[in-house]
């Protein structure tokens, strides 16, 4: 995992509500067997025609938006456990995604990618939209380690609450295995300590 | 302190915590299949670390195997290579597979309860979100991503923060013709897509405790569309009754102790939930959706709400767009192209049997194309015992071989742009069943009735 500490990019706008992770990568696409190569097809029904050619009105084809900041409506990556999605955020270029609220696995998923998702008040999630409506080359910046956002047009800086395990796991791109198997002693006292009512 | 069903559950299984509020959590049992799980298998190899209890795993293939000639190879090269590619791993790392051809083969979430390996007390995970079906037997079940089912082969444990508990109860009798999925299809268009994120939901009352395992299993299925973790009922004689015997279920003496423990696991009176909800079972009707996620739903008669408090005006109309449907207008009578019955959500033997049932001795509209896809080997023997499959193919029902299948279309089984199909799965978002394809969720008895009439139905006047 790619260790993220602090970015100042601008952003691009998704301002729909309940964007599924069918949408972030359809089921068609789910076919490989290694975790790369997904960002050619991120948002691929929305992006592309049928004949493969870009659809002109969605943001990811509107060079007037670019940049690592992915901002889009609540309830963002609901649907399906697919990791997929959080591979084909990341692997098209995204290190950070904004929303007013994520799909409990998406969020789960992305943190154990690297990406962090990063939730903000309605309010807030409003102004941002509105700051790069005003202004697509708009910049923002994450710093992690101060758990703030700052909307460098505006000035506004806000601060964010993430866990702090997965805190300390984004900055040094450490992820779960590496402390599980570090309990591996209380793993197995806690086996064989109890009643297994699982296995015949 | 009285405790829930689910505290009792997942505070059994906390190995330790972790400072900040994680906890480690025991998993008992691990499902996998071949799309999730090629990754996590590869991260093993990479890390070069061994498989910790193979013994807790069971794999099968199920999304994207064909639904017809079975035995012979898979046409698609890709879907080839990754069920190729879990066989070769589960044979590399001593994983129990039931593969393509095997008689235990199906979904995921059809095989762990029939087999006996779903049950109450544990907790169980799989790569997809659909785990949340095992709630039904009283187990702590959810989805996790592929980073997870590599922690989970490699420690058998999670790494979690523990959710908040929501109760959903129900209670009353059902309407005839009303079900299990009209009642979470109804509790989701209430609560949204949303209205569950972070919580894990017990769901009670008296129309819950009436249902069938079956049923019950339909409403835990869904609990991953209103976002929320997982959900669970309570064991009770119909849990035990219906595991009583089952292949891998526990027997003799171990049964006895089994089920003395499972007793002790429903909610105790007085113990508080973080949030909880009440409906009346008289109050649901058959349910259909409308538009791009499950909790766009009404019941058969109503109308397309003309402004949506809960998904935002422009989500209903962005649903619309794609729908080819207009805000205010009822889709009671409206002409239909398919309907697909399977999906982990209704692929059992119950539901076949109600399609059954409900069309014996009729045909399915002539401008309706009607697949049956039964969500194992085990539920098309007994269907093929029963003579459910004469039945439905005498219909004009084409009944096909297990599998995920229209579901998510990762197969050939897709419905085409534009055309509009009524399904018994579990999702209506935007190309889930093939690009440009238009998902009516419904009960199964809705999807018969609609392929009998070639309309959206009311099946009460089918009853």
């Amino acid at each position: 995992m790619t260790p993220f500490k602090k970015l100042t990019s601008s952003a691009v706008p998704l301002p729909i509500e309940d964007v599924d992770t069918d949408q972030i990568i359809p089921a068609r696409f789910l076919k490989a067997i290694t975790r790369e190569g997904f960002g050619e097809n991120l948002f691929r029904d929305w992006r592309y025609n049928k004949d493969g050619s870009p659809k002109a009105d969605f943001v990811l084809n509107n060079p007037t938006y670019q940049g690592q900041i992915l901002v889009a409506g609540a309830n963002f990556g609901c649907g399906s456990s697919r990791e997929h999605a959080a591979w084909a955020i990341g692997d098209y270029g995204f290190r950070v995604v904004v929303s007013s609220y994520f799909a409990d696995i998406f969020r789960g998923n992305a943190l154990n990618n690297g990406i962090l998702p990063l939730v903000v008040t309605p309010a807030v999630l409003n102004e941002i939209f509105e700051t790069i409506e005003r202004d697509p080359a708009a910049r923002f910046t994450v710093d992690l380690e101060a758990e703030e956002f700052t909307n460098e047009a505006t000035g506004t800086v806000t601060s964010f609450e993430i866990d702090p395990y997965k805190k300390t796991c984004l900055i040094n791109g450490y992820d779960d295995i590496d402390y599980l198997l570090s309990q591996r002693e209380k793993i197995d006292a806690f086996e064989a300590a109890r009643v297994d009512f699982s296995l015949a | 302190m009285p405790k829930t069903l689910f505290d009792k559950v997942w505070d059994a299984h906390v190995v330790t915590e972790v400072p900040g509020g994680n906890q480690v959590l025991y998993i008992d049992r691990h499902l996998i299949h071949e799309v999730t799980s090629p990754q996590a298998f590869n991260g093993l190899r990479k890390r070069n670390i061994p498989l910790l209890r193979k013994d807790r795993i069971v794999a099968t293939a199920d999304h994207n195997v064909p639904t017809k000639d079975q035995d012979k190879p898979i046409q698609d090269p890709l879907g080839r290579k990754q069920v190729a590619m879990l066989t070769q791993n589960c044979a590399e790392y001593g994983v129990e597979l039931y593969g393509l051809g095997h008689p235990y083969q199906g979904i995921v979430h059809v095989i762990g309860p029939e087999l006996g390996i779903t049950r109450p007390g544990i907790t169980m995970v799989c790569g997809d979100s659909h785990t949340s079906t095992h709630g039904a037997f009283g187990a702590v079940a959810f989805g996790i991503g592929t980073s997870q089912v590599e922690q989970v082969m490699a420690t058998q444990c999670l790494l979690l923060t523990k959710p908040k508990t929501m109760r959903i109860n129900v209670d009353g009798d059902l309407q005839a013709g009303v079900t299990a999925k009209d009642i979470i299809l109804y509790v989701i268009s209430i609560l949204g897509t949303g209205g569950g994120t972070g919580y894990f939901v017990e769901y009670a009352g008296s129309a819950i405790r009436a249902l069938s395992m079956e049923g019950r299993m339909t409403i835990c299925n869904m609990s991953i569309e209103m976002g929320a973790r997982g959900g669970l009922i309570a064991p009770d004689q119909t849990t035990f009754d219906y595991m009583k015997d089952r292949e891998f279920a526990p027997k003799g003496e171990k049964w006895d102790e089994a089920v003395a423990y499972w007793k002790t696991l429903p909610t105790e009176e007085g113990a508080t939930f973080d949030s909880e909800y009440h409906f009346k079972a008289e109050e649901i009707t058959p349910m259909v959706t409308y538009g791009t996620n499950p909790g766009m739903g009404m019941g058969v008669g109503e109308s397309i709400p003309e402004h949506s408090s809960l998904h935002g005006d422009a989500g209903l109309a962005k649903a619309m767009k794609y729908m080819g449907l207009q805000k205010g207008i009822k889709l009671e009578g409206m002409p239909i192209d398919y309907v697909f019955i399977g999906s982990c959500t209704n692929s059992r033997i119950e539901d076949l049997r109600a399609v059954a049932k409900l069309v014996d001795g009729k045909r399915i509209a002539a401008s309706v194309t009607g697949i049956v896809v039964p969500g194992s080997q085990q539920v098309t023997k007994q269907a093929k015992l029963e003579g459910l499959d004469v039945v439905l193919r005498n219909a004009g029902f084409e009944f096909r071989d297990a599998g995920c299948s229209a579901c998510l279309g990762m197969n050939e089984d897709k419905v085409p742009a534009g055309k509009y199909c009524v399904s018994t799965s579990n999702r209506n978002f935007e190309g889930r069943q093939g690009p440009g394809a238009r998902t009516i969720l419904a009960s199964p008895l809705t999807a018969a009735a609609a392929a009998l009439t070639g309309r959206v139905t009311d099946v009460r006047e089918l009853v």
